[in-house]
């Protein structure tokens, strides 16, 4: 039956996305906010290790990605993802406001790069930015 | 720590909030903290790693959290639960934002959160430790630095 429900939103061209991040109020404020995007929501994740198994099992085409995580950092997790779907989509969400780590981070393939704490209309723009849609 | 560090941590913290909820924090004196407890309902602390070594943590009231969960999920009703992780993310990014200032090699810790009135939160003994009291709206709150 999920399974049904997601081909279905497939072939209604939704985006399929993964979110990721160690704090589930952040995963649900981005999750609320990507609704008027025609995002379809395959997983959430609180650490590196489920989402990497969650990024392989599901195919997602965006993916929003914390740094600082328990098992496994983002940092690590891009670069598996990379080597996976080189093509997929990532914005990086994260606390972390070093020059080194947002250089490290789109030199690993990341497509956007945004600052917590961020409001709505920074995290709509950014992706809206990143999807091409403005 | 010197006085530029704590107006790293006071910058960053006053930025959280302003961004989060339109509205200034206002950080009061920072002051050593001494032998009471500075502890309040729910305490997020990170471990700091690095080419600065030491821990920072912020302790507020349920209150206060819930009315930032509700600023940032549109939900008046936030669980336990939320308020909780609340506390933990609202340490991570306070403290991951002065990266801006220190750079990479200041490495942060994912958040542990302690609730209830603890007796107090252990710090290392060697090292000062400053308290930076912190009021927005009517709810107060208190970041704890303590860094070599």
């Amino acid at each position: 039956m999920q399974d049904e429900i997601k081909s279905e939103a497939n072939m209604q061209g939704k985006v399929k996305i993964l979110i990721v991040d160690d704090s589930m109020t952040i995963r649900q404020a981005i999750e609320k906010n990507l609704k008027e995007f025609q995002v379809e929501v395959v997983g959430t994740a609180g650490d590196g290790k489920t989402a990497l198994e969650l990024f392989k099992n599901e195919d997602p085409d965006v993916v929003t990605l914390d740094i600082t995580m328990p098992e496994l950092d983002g940092i690590t997790v891009l670069e598996e993802m990379m080597k996976i779907k080189r093509d997929v989509k990532v914005m990086v969400i994260t606390a972390l406001k070093d020059k080194a780590t947002g250089l490290r981070a789109i030199q690993l393939g990341a497509k956007s790069y945004l600052v917590k704490p961020f409001t709505s209309e920074k995290l709509k723009t950014a992706f809206s930015r990143m999807m091409g849609l403005n | 720590m010197n006085e530029t560090d704590l107006h790293f941590f006071i910058d960053s913290t006053v930025n959280y909030f302003e961004e989060i909820t339109g509205e200034q924090a206002i950080t009061g004196i920072p002051y050593l903290k001494g032998r009471e407890p500075v502890v309040l309902d729910y305490s997020g602390i990170i471990g700091i790693s690095g080419k600065r070594k030491g821990c920072i943590y912020i302790t507020t009231t349920k209150e206060m959290l819930k009315n930032i969960a509700a600023i940032i999920l549109d939900d008046n009703e936030a669980t336990v639960e939320t308020v909780k992780d609340l506390t933990g993310e609202i340490a991570n990014t306070i403290s991951g934002n002065v990266r801006e200032a220190y750079g990479s090699s200041f490495m942060i810790s994912v958040p542990v959160v302690i609730e209830g009135r603890a007796k107090d939160i252990r710090l290392p003994e060697e090292v000062q430790a400053f308290v930076i009291p912190i009021t927005w709206k009517e709810f107060k709150s208190y970041l704890v630095v303590c860094l070599e």
